[in-house]
C-alpha cells in the first residue's frame, strides 16, 4: 500500500491464511512429530551408537558411540575409539517413556510413525488438489531474483509486512518445500530401511542408502535436522509476532496492519 | 509496557515449563494405562497388513557374500543355557539331542542332530537385525522347516508352528518360546540353522539347532529349540501372546 500516513487501524484486516485442513494437519504433525522424536530417542538408548554400512560388527569402530554405553566396554571388537564418543544417553526427560521401555518406545514410534504417514498423504492430496502447493509453497521467477535479498533480510530479522507480509517469502518456501519433498520422504525411507521385512521388496534396495546402519544413522541425523527446522520455524513465529502467527494456525485468520512501518 | 512484557515472558516460561512436565507425566500414565498401549498397537497391525501387500509370500531376504561376514557373530540374550538338562545333553555334544515336533501334524516325529544334518541344506548368508538396534552378518546352514514340516506332514487346522526352547530366561523357571504363521514357517530362507559361518553352532549362538526367519528381527528366530509344536492358535500357551518377548510387550509381528 503506497499510502503510509492514513491511521494504521484502518488498514489493518484479518484474512484466512490458513485452510481448516492445513490447520488440522499441521497439529497432528506437531503431536506426531514430538512423539516420534522421544520414542526415537528411547529406541537410540537401547543401542546408543550409530555406524556406516551393513552391520554395526564390521570390525570397523562406530561413528559416534556413547561412552559407557555397552557393558562389555566399547562397540567394536577392536575396542577402537569412535569418530565421535559422547559422554551420555538421552536423559528421560527427553525419551518416552522416560525409563527405559524398548517395546513401549516401539509401540510409540511406529504408531505414530503411521499417524504421520496417514496425515502427510491427507496434507499433500488436499495441498496438491486446491493448488496450495503451486499456488503458494513454488517460488516465482521474482521469488529466486529476490532470493540474495531475502536472505539478508532474514539476518537482519527484517520481515515482510502488509500486503507483502500475506504471501510465505521465498526462504520460507524453500524451507517448507524442503521439508515436505526432501527431509519428511527420506526420514521415511531411512525408516524402511531399517525394516528386514521391507528388505524383501527389492533384495539390495537398501545399499542404495549405504546399508541397513547407515540408514539407521541418516534416519538419526534426518530426526535431528527436523528439530533444527522446528526451532528455526519457532523463532521466526516469534520474531514475525507470535500471537498473530498463532492465531492464523488456530483460527485461520492472520492480521495484516498496512500502516505499521517496521 | 516493559513490565507486562516481562511478566508475560515469566509466564511463557512457567507455564512451558509446566507443560513439559505435565506432557511427561502423561506420556508415562499413558504407557501404564490398560487401554493406551493398546490403541497404540494399531501401528503393528497396520505395518503387518501394509507390509505383506507390499511383498509376496515368497520375498526373499537379502543375502550377502563372504566378505561381508561380521568378522564374529555376537551373541544376545541367552549365552548358556542355565539348566540342567540342556547341560547335561550339550557335555555329551548333543548325541542325546532330539527334536520332537508334534501338535496339529499328521505324523509327530523325533529327529536327531544327525538325522536333520542328513537332510537336503540351504546355505545363506543374512543379515540379523536386532530389535535393539544392531546388525550382524553371518552364515547360516541348516535344513528347511518346510521340509521338516512336510515331513510330518500339517494338519489343515494348523496355522502357526510353535518353538519352545531350552533356555530359561534370566533364571526365572519360565523357558523362552517364540512362533509364526504358516507363510514363515514354509518360506524358503526359513531354516533350522546347526552351523554358523561353517563351523558347528556355538552354544552362545543356540546351538544345536535355531531357527533363522530372515525376514524379521532377531527376537523371533529362537534359540536351543527343543520342540516345535503346530497349533491354531497360540492364545492358550503361556502368556497368550505367541512368545516371550511377546508376552513382555514386544510385537508379534516383527518385520520392522
Amino acid at each position: 500500500m503506497p499510502n503510509a500516513t492514513l491511521d494504521p487501524m484502518a488498514q489493518t484486516y484479518l484474512y484466512r491464511r490458513h485452510s481448516l485442513l492445513v490447520r488440522i494437519t499441521h497439529w497432528i504433525n506437531v503431536i506426531a512429530l514430538t512423539a516420534l522424536l522421544m520414542s526415537g530417542l528411547q529406541i537410540f538408548n537401547e543401542h546408543p551408537a550409530l555406524y556406516w554400512g551393513d552391520t554395526s560388527y564390521s570390525g570397523k569402530p562406530a561413528l559416534l558411540e556413547v561412552k559407557g554405553g555397552f557393558p562389555w566396554g566399547r562397540q567394536s571388537e577392536t575396542g577402537a575409539r569412535p569418530l565421535i564418543e559422547v559422554p551420555d544417553k538421552f536423559p528421560s526427560w527427553m525419551i518416552v517413556p522416560s525409563g527405559t521401555w524398548l517395546a513401549m518406545g516401539r509401540r510409540w514410534h511406529l504408531f505414530f510413525a503411521w499417524l504421520f504417514v496417514i496425515n502427510g498423504i491427507v496434507y499433500l492430496a488436499h495441498s496438491l488438489a486446491s493448488r496450495h502447493v503451486q499456488r503458494d509453497l513454488k517460488p516465482t521467477r521474482e521469488d529466486w531474483r529476490g532470493l540474495w535479498h531475502s536472505f539478508k533480510d532474514h539476518l537482519r530479522l527484517r520481515h515482510p509486512h502488509g500486503e507483502e507480509a500475506r504471501r510465505y517469502n521465498v526462504l520460507q518456501k524453500l524451507a517448507y518445500l524442503l521439508l515436505i519433498f526432501g527431509l519428511f520422504p527420506l526420514i521415511l525411507l531411512t525408516g524402511w530401511a531399517m525394516s528386514p521385512w521391507l528388505n524383501s521388496v527389492w533384495p539390495g534396495w537398501v545399499d542404495v542408502l549405504g546399508g541397513r546402519q547407515s540408514a539407521r544413522t541418516l534416519h538419526f541425523i534426518a530426526a535431528w535436522t527436523v528439530v533444527l527446522f522446528v526451532l528455526i520455524h519457532v523463532f521466526q513465529v516469534f520474531v514475525t509476532g507470535f500471537w498473530n502467527n498463532l492465531r492464523s494456525m488456530i483460527t485461520g485468520r492472520y492480521k495484516i496492519s498496512s500502516g505499521e512501518p517496521s | 509496557m516493559k513490565p507486562s512484557k516481562r511478566s508475560r515472558r515469566y509466564f511463557l516460561r512457567h507455564a512451558l515449563t509446566g507443560a513439559g512436565a505435565a506432557l511427561l507425566a502423561g506420556c508415562d500414565a499413558l504407557s501404564n494405562s490398560s487401554w493406551f498401549p493398546k490403541v497404540l498397537g494399531i501401528g503393528e497391525h497396520l505395518s503387518r497388513v501394509a507390509q505383506h501387500l507390499v511383498t509376496s509370500r515368497r520375498s526373499m531376504a537379502q543375502e550377502f557374500t563372504e566378505a561381508d561376514l561380521s568378522p564374529h557373530f555376537r551373541s544376545n540374550g541367552t549365552a548358556n543355557p542355565e539348566d540342567s538338562e540342556y547341560q547335561a545333553l550339550a557335555a555329551r555334544g548333543f548325541q542325546d539331542w532330539k527334536l520332537r515336533v508334534d501338535g496339529l501334524v499328521q505324523a509327530p516325529a523325533e529327529f536327531t542332530l544327525a538325522e536333520l544334518r542328513a537332510m537336503p541344506s540351504r546355505t545363506q548368508i543374512t543379515r540379523h537385525d536386532c530389535v535393539e538396534g544392531w546388525s550382524a552378518i553371518g552364515k547360516w546352514t541348516g535344513v528347511q522347516l518346510s521340509h521338516v514340516l512336510e515331513l510330518v506332514r500339517l494338519q489343515p487346522e494348523a496355522r502357526y508352528v510353535v518353538f519352545h526352547c531350552a533356555d530359561p530366561m534370566w533364571g526365572e523357571p519360565e523357558k523362552y518360546y517364540e512362533s509364526i504363521d504358516l507363510e514363515d514357517a514354509l518360506h524358503p530362507q526359513t531354516i533350522l540353522a546347526y552351523e554358523l559361518n561353517d563351523e558347528i553352532l556355538p552354544i552362545k549362538n543356540g546351538a544345536p539347532l535355531r531357527v533363522r526367519i530372515e525376514r524379521q528381527l532377531g527376537y523371533k528366530m529362537a534359540k536351543y529349540l527343543m520342540r516345535i509344536e503346530a497349533v491354531e492358535s497360540f492364545a492358550t500357551i503361556r502368556g497368550g501372546n505367541g512368545g516371550y518377548w511377546e508376552d513382555r510387550g514386544y510385537e508379534w509381528y516383527a518385520g520392522i
